[in-house]
């Protein structure tokens, strides 16, 4: 028989009981839905980690003391040790061609003051090129010059949140804040960048000259991190390679010892968030496969009570010369059509869902062509597979039988 | 001038097994029917005639013996095989009409033509199914489903249905057994009419003895044996019985 005539017989057979298909469809359409509301739940997701790492600068390493290895028997944590210096930093400027811009940083926290304001927020010393290897305009005022660097000048860089809560509705630059009873002169603001690779807010913030925090703020000499941003996003990873070595050379490390530092990238830091995603995506995607699976049973058990119901029309097709493979291919295309139908109608819904999520939450949701495709192919399928037993018991009934069956 | 046969039989035997006991519903049948005869099998239940119809129709098989249908020999054909050859030579007319609900007498009619493998299109089947609603009166009720026709409109839309496919035998299995003594001369006077104009075979399954003198030959069934083979002597011509019926009260 002609698969239009199969697919023609399956449409009339479903019309005659339209509640019912559409109950059983309903099943599928759930599950549909389900699944592709959580891939784009889970594209989303990815799709703003993403635009974070592009924020932060997809070219930046990070190089941070201490490291998650042990030393001796003691264990360190990241920033518990004091074992970069400003000599490393310099060392990888000239030693690694891959660096494009280079940045010691010292970092602290304090509370900033100014005449009727104050704020607690993170202290981040740096150099002129810190907003260069950050990637990070400056809205208003100048960036920290190297003389200031030079000469531990008491100036300092607002990001987007320290400058609204401590001068609200006003122009900070020029304008004086008092860190740990120190005067800081501020000579510009930073542009909002949003949360960092690990989610951090990296607007609260401020900046100012490494050595300033080293000698005057915290009375330090060595540095928190070194970062960096490599000449373009290839060479991120040869750079951080590079940086390795050549630390581990400078620190004196043997072969069988463990670094004393962390080196990062961009990427590698985004990873656990990436993966706390895809764990969650996983969950979610795991429930609505079970109530696809589940709408596949509905699809099985009536189409079960379909054959039993027209076990005389069944026994009628054959006595009239339809074969195994005629009866077979009717109830398959009949469980294929419910569930495509199912397919398509999920898939209506689940961009529906995924865009009212954005809508209504402001979670981020992408629907790719892909996950539609996949979620078509897979409620057909879930038709073959459910279909199947139904269609392969109408099929193998004895005609005599089933003529004669009241 | 000796005719061709359409349908012989040797030493048929069919037993079932029910539980513990085995029946034996045909045992031993030799019979041959000639191309173009109208053939009347009565028999009371239990005789074994339906089992005989079923495996003439190629719905089931025999235990043992042979079946020649046109000369050839199909005792030992599998299900498919079959299929295709009741789809394409033999046209069944049930008891209880057996159509499609919900379904138009011109789509219950196309039904066989969907399997016969022909890829005929929606036109041409269409048309031939039409060209049979005709010839069996119902011209003007295409559309009407069974629950729109009378027990008599929804045998001969069975019967054209048996005719679609052009088959050389229509094995007619108590056609007249829901219907009314009117209906049922009309039903007969249709497959007297085709025997005749079409040469088609007719072998009618009925334990009406009366209804079994529209045949030219009547085998009586017994017990799985046929007890007798005769020829009718005054034959039953349903359409000289029609005219001298009264007039029908209401026509449906």
């Amino acid at each position: 028989m002609k698969l239009t005539n199969i697919l023609r017989i399956a449409l009339i057979a479903l019309r005659r009981n339209k509640v019912r298909s559409a109950l059983t469809a309903l099943g599928v359409i759930i599950g549909v839905a389900s699944v592709i509301a959580m891939i784009a739940l889970s594209s989303g997701a990815r799709g703003a980690i993403d635009a974070q790492i592009q924020a932060t600068g997809t070219n930046v390493v990070y190089v941070s003391a201490g490291s998650f290895g042990r030393t001796g028997a003691v264990r360190q944590g990241i920033g518990s040790v004091q074992t970069l210096t400003l000599e490393d930093a310099q060392a990888l400027q000239e030693q690694v061609s891959t660096i494009a811009h280079l940045t010691p940083v010292v970092r602290g926290r304090g509370q900033a003051i100014t005449g009727n304001e104050n704020w607690a927020t993170s202290i981040e010393g740096g150099n002129e090129d810190y907003v260069l290897v950050r990637n990070w305009p400056i809205t208003s005022g100048s960036n920290l010059s190297a003389r200031d660097v030079l000469t531990a000048d008491k100036v300092c860089l607002l990001g987007g949140i320290v400058a609204q809560n401590l001068f609200p509705g006003e122009d900070p630059v020029g304008q004086i804040i008092r860190i740990k009873n120190l005067p800081f002169r501020v000579v510009g603001v930073l542009a909002p960048k949003g949360q960092g690779p690990t989610g951090q807010d990296q607007d609260d913030i401020i900046v100012a000259p490494y050595t300033t925090l080293q000698k005057k703020l915290l009375g330090v000499t060595y540095l928190t991190q070194i970062v960096v941003s490599a000449t373009s996003p290839e060479t991120v990873e040869p750079t951080a390679v590079e940086m390795t070595r050549v630390l581990r050379q400078r620190h004196k490390i043997q072969n069988s010892e463990d670094d004393d530092f962390t080196v990062r990238t961009v990427e590698e830091m985004a990873q656990t968030r990436v993966q706390l995603a895809q764990t969650m995506t996983g969950l979610l995607m795991s429930v609505a496969s079970v109530s696809l699976l589940v709408g596949g049973i509905g699809i099985m058990n009536i189409m079960l009570v379909s054959v039993t119901e027209r076990t005389k029309e069944i026994g009628l097709r054959m006595a009239v010369g339809a074969r195994t493979r005629d009866i077979l291919g009717q109830f398959l295309a009949e469980a294929v059509t419910l569930s495509a139908f199912g397919g398509v109608v999920g898939i209506a819904l689940g961009v529906g869902v995924s865009r009212g999520l954005t809508g209504v939450l402001g979670w981020p949701t992408q629907v790719t062509p892909s996950s539609v495709a996949m979620a078509f192919a897979f409620s057909a399928a879930v038709g073959v597979f459910f279909g199947y037993y139904p269609a392969r018991k109408a099929a193998s009934l004895d005609p005599i039988d089933a003529l004669h069956y009241e | 001038m000796p005719r061709d046969v359409v349908v012989r039989v040797e030493e048929l035997r069919k037993s079932y097994v029910v539980g513990d006991v085995t029946v034996h519903a045909l045992r031993g049948v030799d019979l041959s029917i000639d191309k173009g005869s109208f053939l009347s099998v009565v028999g009371t239940s239990g005789s074994g005639k339906s089992t005989f119809m079923n495996i003439l129709g190629l719905l089931d098989q025999p235990t043992s013996g042979r079946y020649w249908l046109s000369g050839e020999d199909v005792s030992g054909f599998d299900r498919d095989r079959r299929a295709i050859l009741r789809n394409r030579t033999i046209g069944f007319v049930f008891q209880n009409f057996n159509l499609l609900p919900r379904t138009s007498a011109l789509e219950n009619v196309e039904l066989p033509l969907l399997y016969n493998g022909k890829s005929l299109t929606a036109a041409e089947r269409g048309a031939r199914a039409r060209g049979l609603l005709e010839l069996v009166g119902l011209g003007a009720r295409l559309d009407h489903t069974p629950t729109q026709l009378s027990g008599g409109q929804q045998q001969r839309v069975a019967v054209a249905r048996a005719l679609v496919g052009e088959p050389e035998l229509i094995l007619a299995d108590e056609p007249t057994g829901n219907l009314d003594s009117r209906t049922s001369i009309e039903i007969m006077e249709v497959l007297q009419r085709l025997n005749h104009e079409k040469g088609i075979t007719v072998i009618l399954i009925t334990h009406d003895t009366d209804i079994a003198q529209y045949a030219e030959r009547i085998v009586s069934f017994r017990d799985g044996r046929m007890v007798s083979d005769t020829l009718v002597e005054s034959r039953r011509e349903a359409a000289r019985e029609i005219l001298e019926l009264p007039p029908p009260e209401a026509e449906a």
